[in-house]
């Protein structure tokens, strides 16, 4: 693994931000805000996992293919053309056409001219979101386990987390019960992630709609992040501003970074109603002004020809993913069946010393050089389980199975 | 194709030589309807054979690889596959290919020496009635084959926990 110094920097966040305080100057003591965010679990993780040779890591929240040539080469074209200025706040117009284009498939249909909005990657996206819609004291549900920024990002807007818990038992299901038994119809803001990072849950079309229905009858608004929506497995991924009366008061959230394998590239989109579009809009040419122009000439070139690397790297995660599940059952360790994105979200806690997933997780790395990332990374739902990340080629995951077995024998 | 299948054969392409198990665990098919499938795609001719991609320059052994062209002119007793059968008769014969454009016949062969490889097109494809022109590529250096990349790989730059 590498353990370039720059990234490492880059990547320093909290954890780092938060040790400085105790020996700096008061005058750089975090905002309240920020110093009530705990340090991302993932980070913590990563710098054990960092710090070892020979390490299979099944921690990797993003592809192991690289860019399509084709969107890597538009971006050097647009290089040597000198493409280097800002462009329109909202992002490239035609850029924003080829993705209104793209997104029929799922069903929605958004205006290029005034409901899309092209972002620094989906993370940008939803920090506007959150930022653009969450009032100080603002109640956002968040399905637990989740994605790592989401409470975070509620935080840094003054918002209050509320954590909707889906289980194991119910393959990550969520329904209008688990809102309502956490008390969601109170909220503001319900996030919803699907297909799912952590647990590779999707939402089939009557869960949507039930979903959907709660939403209405609560008069909640909806970030629903789709980054994964390209690699659904199993069914037609599911989006729920297609479902009655919700297009009005959703805005989806998706990019290049998982499909297309462009994560460096930080390239994402929201879409939305016009006015929920205009204040996401208004924070971005604040904060960022506009996407990077390069990545937006690669994004362009990625939907107008890629869609067959696409299918191939959706083709390559599902036999992965079918091997690893298969192999984890085998082992006896129970594993809900991901219908999308490239995580196996296996419950650990039977296994587990105490049937703590965390000591689980560093043993496993400390005596066989596997790391996976322990469920609590991803909120308080994720207690007793561990994520494996299935965006590493097929002989590095049969040895990490043949080490996990090893592990548990 | 069913999906199944289809998975089968990506498994088979990627690595030939993965074990029923494995791509069983792969495609979701039992160990048996793996076997039934792969028996099927053989009966079909879809499955021709399974080789080894080889990196002759990792061995010891000398090997001299080189691209034919080769131009005919068909009359009415004989067609492009009479041609072919006859070329591909030779064991020196890799693949063989009809293609568009400037020549016929692609043919990919293999010899230990280049003295293997001009015996072949003079001994061989030269002769033939209908073979009116040969060209015949030398080839310098592999760099990828079959899908394999003959190169160093690049490592793996991601971090090894991302979100």
């Amino acid at each position: 693994m590498n353990g370039n110094d720059d990234r490492a920097e880059t990547d320093g966040g909290t954890a780092e931000g938060s040790a400085r305080t105790e020996g700096g100057p008061s005058r750089f003591a975090p905002a309240d805000r920020v110093e009530s965010v705990p340090p991302s679990g993932i980070r913590e993780f990563f710098e054990v996992a960092e710090n070892r040779d020979d390490v299979i890591s099944l921690g990797v929240g993003e592809p192991d293919f690289t860019a399509p040539w084709a969107a890597r080469s538009a971006a050097i074209d647009s290089l040597e053309r000198g493409r280097t200025s800002y462009t329109a706040n909202r992002g490239m117009l035609d850029l924003r056409e080829a993705i209104a284009g793209r997104v029929t498939r799922y069903g929605q249909s958004y205006d290029p001219d005034t409901e899309i909005l092209v972002t620094t990657g989906a993370s940008e996206a939803v920090d506007l979101a959150f930022r653009a819609f969450v009032n100080p004291g603002d109640t956002v549900a968040l399905p637990t386990p989740t994605y790592v920024s989401y409470e975070p990002g509620v935080r840094f807007a003054g918002g209050e987390p509320l954590p909707v818990h889906t289980h194991h038992e119910d393959d990550w299901a969520l329904t209008p019960e688990a809102l309502l038994e956490a008390g969601a119809d109170e909220a503001d803001v319900l996030v919803l992630c699907y297909p799912n990072n952590p647990t590779g849950a999707t939402m089939d079309a009557d869960e949507m709609d039930a979903v959907a229905d709660f939403c209405r009858e609560h008069d909640l608004l909806v970030i629903a992040d789709e980054i994964y929506a390209a690699l659904t497995y199993e069914g037609d991924h599911q989006s729920v501003a297609t479902r009655p009366g919700m297009r009005e008061r959703t805005v989806v959230i998706n990019g290049f970074s998982k499909a297309y394998a462009m994560t460096g590239l930080r390239l994402g989109y929201a879409m939305g109603p016009e006015t929920a579009i205009d204040a996401m809009t208004k924070v971005h040419q604040y904060a960022m002004l506009s996407a990077p122009t390069t990545a937006q000439h690669a994004a362009l070139s990625a939907i107008e020809r890629c869609d067959d690397e696409v299918e191939r790297m959706r083709r390559e995660y599902d036999r992965r993913r079918r091997y690893v599940v298969s192999r984890l059952r085998e082992l006896g360790i129970d594993v809900a069946e991901p219908g999308g994105a490239f995580y196996a979200f296996p419950r650990v806690a039977d296994v587990a010393p105490d049937g703590d997933a965390r000591a689980f997780a560093t043993e496993l790395l400390e005596a066989e050089g596997v790391a996976a990332v322990p469920g609590t990374a991803f909120g308080a739902g994720g207690e007793g389980h561990i994520r494996i990340s299935y965006a590493t080629g097929l002989d590095d995951l049969k040895e990490a199975m043949a080490r996990l077995e090893r592990f548990l024998s | 194709m069913d999906e199944a299948t289809r998975s089968l054969i990506d498994a088979l392409v990627a690595d030939a030589r993965e074990s029923t198990a494995d791509l069983a665990r792969q495609t979701g098919l039992d160990e048996a309807a793996v076997e039934e499938k792969i028996a099927e795609l053989e009966a079909s001719g879809a499955l021709r054979g399974y080789t080894a991609v080889v990196d002759w320059e990792a061995t010891d052994e000398e090997r001299v690889s080189a691209v034919v062209e080769v131009n005919v002119e068909l009359d009415r007793e004989t067609d492009y596959d009479d041609v072919a059968r006859r070329i591909a008769e030779s064991p020196a014969v890799d693949s063989l290919r009809l293609m568009s454009g400037d020549y016929d016949f692609a043919v990919n062969v293999s010899g230990s020496s280049m003295g293997d490889v001009s015996r072949f097109v003079s001994e061989e494809v030269a002769p033939l009635p209908a073979v009116t022109k040969t060209v015949t590529h030398y080839v310098m250096e592999t760099f990828k084959e079959r899908g394999i990349r003959f190169t160093d790989h690049d490592d793996d730059d991601r971090l090894s926990v991302t979100p």
